[in-house]
């Protein structure tokens, strides 16, 4: 089978079935590309898995697109990419044609009342497990306390303020603050 | 021009969204609230709904929105725009900037972006149970039904890690609250 085909079929299974979203689909991804097909070597997946952490987009994505490109160069990350999001984005088409008569049904929308508050409790525990692993410095501590303060009144009384600047000026601060660091310690100062 | 806006709103998603699916939900929320695209509510509904779809829950949502507001077209639009920075990041490392994840100045950069990061998805999580528990019609009016549903879901989800040595996977944890909410609410 040519390698562009193998590649698009592959990452179709992986889109497909793979439930609930980033994580779940990279301990498929290794199963297929290292194990099964080895495509990559286990080191490279944990490399692109960091790399997918600091870097925006779908872990998914980023994943797809680098093993891609390691079989067949550009059109093979393209190719890669379009594999794992086609599946998601037939099904989801078609839930969107019929959501909205679906969430008419009363038992529905109190079905979907108590699902609202498992969503609440999903991405705390999302925040959680962050928290967990983050190394807590008082620099990291204090950013992210400022920043769920600002989210929450943001939240609240409804303020224009979007959360992409709350992101970039914590980015900035945090850059700023290292340069300054390094300025200081480069002359020969006391690190901060 | 809906195209247009549907393709700004989820680049703006696709390149500020790190660390996976649930650091991307308040940026989603932001994005398509102030397009006035989705309700809050219908916003959780889809995240329930992408949770137990196949795919990213992140592509799940650009999916729908498009859909929702421009068809097909405004489906696709949208897919592309959340997916291609990161396509086009991943291509870049790999091609011209390799050494660009070591670079000191990113790191800092990174180094604040992180803890923000996580502070946004703990206040995002908070205000959507406070919008649940506390009854927005009458001031500090608390939803006691909402309430219990709330002690028990977090029980299960907190718990079960300690109990079981596992924790409840996130579709349990949707699957037992849909129920939850047609017994109780």
């Amino acid at each position: 089978m040519p390698i562009i085909l193998d590649l698009f079929l592959n990452f179709v299974k992986i889109g497909f079935f793979t439930f609930g979203g980033g994580y779940a689909m990279i301990s498929l991804i290794e199963d297929v590309c290292v194990s099964k097909k080895k495509w990559i070597t286990h080191e490279e997946m944990m490399n692109v898995t960091v790399i997918a952490e600091s870097t925006p987009g779908p872990i998914a994505i980023n994943c797809a697109t680098f093993v891609g490109y390691k079989q067949a160069g550009i059109i093979g990350a393209i190719i890669a990419t379009f594999g794992i999001v086609v599946p998601s984005f037939i099904v989801i088409f078609l839930v969107s044609i019929f959501l909205e008569n679906f969430l008419e049904i009363a038992i529905v929308a109190k079905a979907f009342a108590g699902i609202r508050i498992a969503v609440g409790i999903l991405i705390l525990n999302a925040a959680y497990k962050m928290i967990k692993k983050m190394k807590k410095q008082p620099l990291a501590v204090g950013i992210l306390i400022c920043a769920c303060v600002a989210m929450l009144l943001i939240n609240i009384f409804s303020f224009n303020v979007s959360s992409i600047m709350l992101m970039l000026s914590a980015g900035v601060f945090s850059l700023v603050l290292f340069t300054i660091k390094n300025t200081v310690n480069n002359k020969g100062g006391k690190p901060l | 021009m809906i195209y247009l806006e549907l393709l700004i709103g989820f680049l703006k998603v696709g390149c500020f969204s790190f660390g996976g699916a649930y650091a991307a939900i308040p940026l989603i929320r932001d994005v398509v609230l102030s397009y006035g695209w989705l309700s809050d509510e219908t916003i959780s509904y889809m995240i329930a709904v992408g949770e137990s779809t196949p795919g990213s829950i992140m592509v799940n949502m650009a999916t729908y929105v498009g859909s929702s507001q421009a068809g097909f077209l405004g489906a696709v639009v949208a897919t592309t725009a959340v997916v291609l920075p990161a396509f086009i990041i991943i291509l870049l490392l790999m091609v011209v900037l390799k050494t660009a994840m070591n670079n000191k100045y990113f790191q800092a950069v990174l180094s604040g972006l992180k803890p923000c990061i996580i502070g946004i998805i703990l206040a995002t999580g908070i205000y959507m149970i406070i919008t649940r528990v506390i009854n927005p019609d009458l001031r500090f009016n608390i939803d006691v039904k909402a309430l219990i549903v709330t002690a028990i879901l977090a029980l299960l989800m907190f718990g079960s890690e300690k109990i079981i040595k596992k924790q409840i996977s996130p579709i349990s944890l949707i699957v037992i609250s849909a129920v939850l909410g047609v017994v109780l609410l």
